[in-house]
């Protein structure tokens, strides 16, 4: 019988994952939004299966705000790579240390 | 008028000419600014003449605070006046000898450029003079002494563009502060150990000091005291050792060195032992130590004179000669004595400097006695009183010098009958320097006035050399304005007659009764053999004073008759004039000897203190460790957005697992 821990660990497992695609990548800047984005979908599970669980829908109300918020700052943020792009000509993260000077 | 506003008038009416005239004199022009300040001296005299009678004859006495200063805890430090025959005394001496000096001076500096600032300098100094005197504090009196101590320097150096003078003026500072540390220290040890600043305070609380040992050493507190107090008297008196900047400091005017270094200024120290009588008087090892540095000052400085052919070094020197008799007379136990030394030489030494000032004027500003002679046709008023200021000096009966100068012996010869330790070599100084000054006071007086009119010599040199530039040689020498003359007569008067007319209230009268203690022993003797200025007189032409003083005044003649006796003297004595002529080496000790020691301890301070410890060590040090570890730490800053979101996420991590473990506790 699938139970609550099941969803959960779930939601745990995806969020250490696009943790771990923010910490270990150096690549692509694209993977680190796209990180961000699923670690806002691991939380979105989380308050899914708790609304599921505890039948009650305010969790999936939150989970409109959520994905609202998580669409605009898509927007934003890959607005933001294409100045970045622009400027620097290149969307590799090891080039991205200006802030240490 | 009386009270607390006679004092202050007495003391602030110099201090404003002084103000009004240091601050304006380039607007008041010359005439006004000796008029201002001669009116503000005399406006003191006045008062202090008054107050003087008023004490003399009315027993008046007056010991009171004037003004809080400060407060510390429970100790105040105020500002008072201290009133009785001894600061009259003071006070009289200080407003005439000013005066005199102020009236001359309007002669002396007639064409000198700074005519102003000299006279608010004197009229300052005239101030400070007279808050040293009368204050009833020790913090009043260090004020006094330390303003004295800045007019002398400022005077010293008054010619500032001369390098010399200002050679001089940095020396006497300097030797002055040795003093003064010693003088700080000793008063900060009264403070300690009494509790208190106050004359009147500390002698009340003497007896609770007898015995007490200082900081755990086996010396008695008292005489710790003492001679950290007489080292600042050593140092404002000129005693040997620091008596070296007091020649140089004729590097000044004349009538600078007739007020500051001759009459009033320098016997500062001696007043204040002489106040601190009570003090002094529980410590025998102090008072043979100033016996010993007096006797050393009285013979050795005054030997001294003897080689000097500056006109104002041979009086410089006989001042240092006079002042250690003043010292003798304080370590001898009497007080009085030194006091009543103090009066007469600052009359006759005032006079012998301003006399000297106006030979100098005549001989336009030379000073060597070599380029002078025979002046006494051409300047007769200077001439008697020059000759009435070294009778006085010499000790020839009745001039003023001789009743004071023989008492000083009696109480040198009293001391060693009494056993005070190393009394016989103070004894033996202070005959053979009677000797002394004899011979060098009556070598300066044939010098200048007798002999070969050596000046006409030095003008005709002149003259061949530059046919233009000498307009000296043209003119004879004449006496000097009656500005410089009239002092000088003023001053004469009182060193033939202030001997014998002073001399019952120095001595066995009750003039200076609960204000001056003489060591019990003096006192004992004055006692049981009251002595009479005609007594004196008749008892001296048997004793040996007078003859040895004779005897100088016929050797400084002969020398001056036969330049074979001088040759063969100097033949004999060669090491020993060679020695006098290195000022016995004290000159070479201070500059070679310590100074530079001095300057060593202070680099070495620098380099190792300062530099090495404090900047090194302390400031640099510490940001050398911040720059250190953030060198450390900037490893972890490499600019890159993940491994900030990495720090963050293991600081929450941290964080949480922190805040989680106490919940759950």
């Amino acid at each position: 019988m699938i139970g609550m821990t099941h969803y959960l660990v779930l939601s745990a497992i995806l969020f250490a994952l696009s943790v771990m695609g923010i910490f270990l990548n150096r690549k692509n800047i694209i993977v680190v939004l796209m990180s961000i984005e699923l670690m806002l979908l691991a939380v979105n599970f989380n308050f899914v299966t708790f609304s599921s669980f505890l039948h009650s829908i305010d969790g999936q109300i939150f989970v409109f705000f959520t994905l609202t918020v998580a669409a605009a700052e898509a927007a934003i943020g890959l607005a933001i790579l294409i100045i970045l792009f622009r400027n620097l000509r290149s969307i590799n993260v090891q080039d991205m240390n200006q802030l240490k000077e | 008028m009386t009270g607390t506003n006679l004092y202050l008038m007495i003391i602030l009416s110099p201090l404003i000419a002084s103000a009004i005239v240091g601050l304006f004199g380039f607007a008041l022009g010359k005439r006004a600014s000796h008029c201002l300040t001669i009116l503000g001296v005399f406006i003191s005299t006045l008062g202090s003449y008054y107050l003087l009678n008023q004490v003399l004859n009315h027993g008046l006495s007056y010991d009171g605070p004037l003004y809080t200063w400060l407060s510390v805890g429970a100790q105040t430090y105020s500002v008072g006046i201290l009133v009785d025959s001894l600061t009259a005394t003071m006070l009289t001496i200080v407003t005439s000898v000013s005066l005199m000096v102020h009236i001359y001076t309007i002669g002396y500096m007639e064409h000198e450029d700074g005519y102003s600032r000299f006279f608010s300098y004197i009229s300052l100094f005239t101030f400070m003079m007279l808050m040293l005197v009368m204050s009833n504090n020790f913090i009043q009196l260090f004020f006094g002494w330390e303003g004295v101590g800045l007019v002398s320097y400022l005077l010293i150096g008054f010619y500032f563009k001369r390098e010399s003078a200002v050679f001089a003026n940095l020396k006497a500072f300097l030797i002055n502060r040795i003093g003064d540390l010693g003088f700080l220290l000793g008063i900060g040890l009264v403070l300690g150990y009494f509790g208190t600043l106050n004359y009147a305070e500390v002698f009340a609380r003497l007896n609770t000091m007898v015995g007490v040992n200082f900081l755990g050493t086996n010396w008695s507190a008292i005489t710790v005291i003492c001679l950290l107090l007489f080292v600042g008297a050593m140092g404002k008196s000129a005693q040997f050792p620091l008596h070296v900047w007091l020649p140089d400091s004729m590097e000044g005017p004349t009538p600078i060195s007739a007020l500051i270094h001759a009459a009033t200024m320098v016997t500062a120290g001696i007043f204040m032992v002489a106040r601190l009588s009570p003090l002094y008087n529980l410590s025998e090892t102090a008072l043979s130590f100033i016996a010993i540095i007096g006797a050393i000052n009285a013979l050795f400085l005054g030997l001294l004179g003897l080689i000097q052919n500056d006109i104002k070094r041979v009086v410089a020197y006989s001042t240092l000669s006079q002042l250690g008799y003043m010292a003798v007379a304080l370590g001898c136990g009497a007080y009085t004595v030194g006091i009543f030394h103090l009066m007469t030489h600052a009359f006759f030494k005032a006079l012998l400097f301003l006399a000297a000032g106006s030979v100098i004027v005549a001989m336009h500003h030379e000073q060597d006695m070599r380029k002078m002679g025979g002046l006494w046709k051409y300047m007769p008023i200077t001439y008697a009183v020059t000759i009435i200021g070294n009778l006085a000096l010499a000790g020839i009966p009745p001039f003023a010098g001789f009743f004071s100068k023989d008492l000083i012996l009696e109480a040198a010869s009293n001391a060693h009958e009494h056993h005070m330790f190393g009394s016989s070599f103070v004894v033996f100084c202070v005959y053979a320097a009677v000797f002394v000054t004899a011979c060098y006071s009556f070598r300066q007086l044939f010098m200048t006035f007798h002999g070969q009119e050596r000046f006409r010599n030095v003008y005709a040199q002149a003259e061949h050399h530059d046919h233009h530039d000498d307009h000296h040689g043209h003119v004879e020498p004449h006496e000097t304005p009656w500005v410089i003359t009239l002092p000088l007569i003023l001053l004469a008067i009182p060193s033939v007659i202030i001997g014998w007319v002073g001399f019952d209230k120095f001595l066995g009268g009750e003039f200076f009764n609960h204000v001056i203690f003489n060591a019990q022993f003096f006192a004992d003797k004055i006692a049981e053999d009251p002595i009479t200025p005609l007594h004196m007189i008749a008892a001296s032409l048997h004793e040996l004073p007078v003859y040895l003083a004779l005897s100088g005044i016929l050797v400084a003649f002969i020398a001056h008759k036969s330049p074979v006796f001088v040759a063969t003297v100097k033949q004999i004595f060669k090491p020993a004039i060679y020695v006098m002529e290195r000022k016995y080496f004290m000159d070479d000790l201070f500059i070679n000897g310590l100074a530079p020691l001095g300057r060593g301890l202070g680099k070495l301070l620098w380099r190792v203190g300062d530099m090495l410890l404090i900047d090194g060590l302390v400031v640099n040090g510490s940001a050398r460790v911040v720059a250190l570890w953030a060198k450390i730490f900037r490893k972890a800053q490499t600019g890159y957005v993940n491994s900030a979101a990495t720090y963050m996420v293991v600081g929450i991590l941290i964080l949480l697992t922190f805040c989680t473990s106490l919940i759950l506790k």
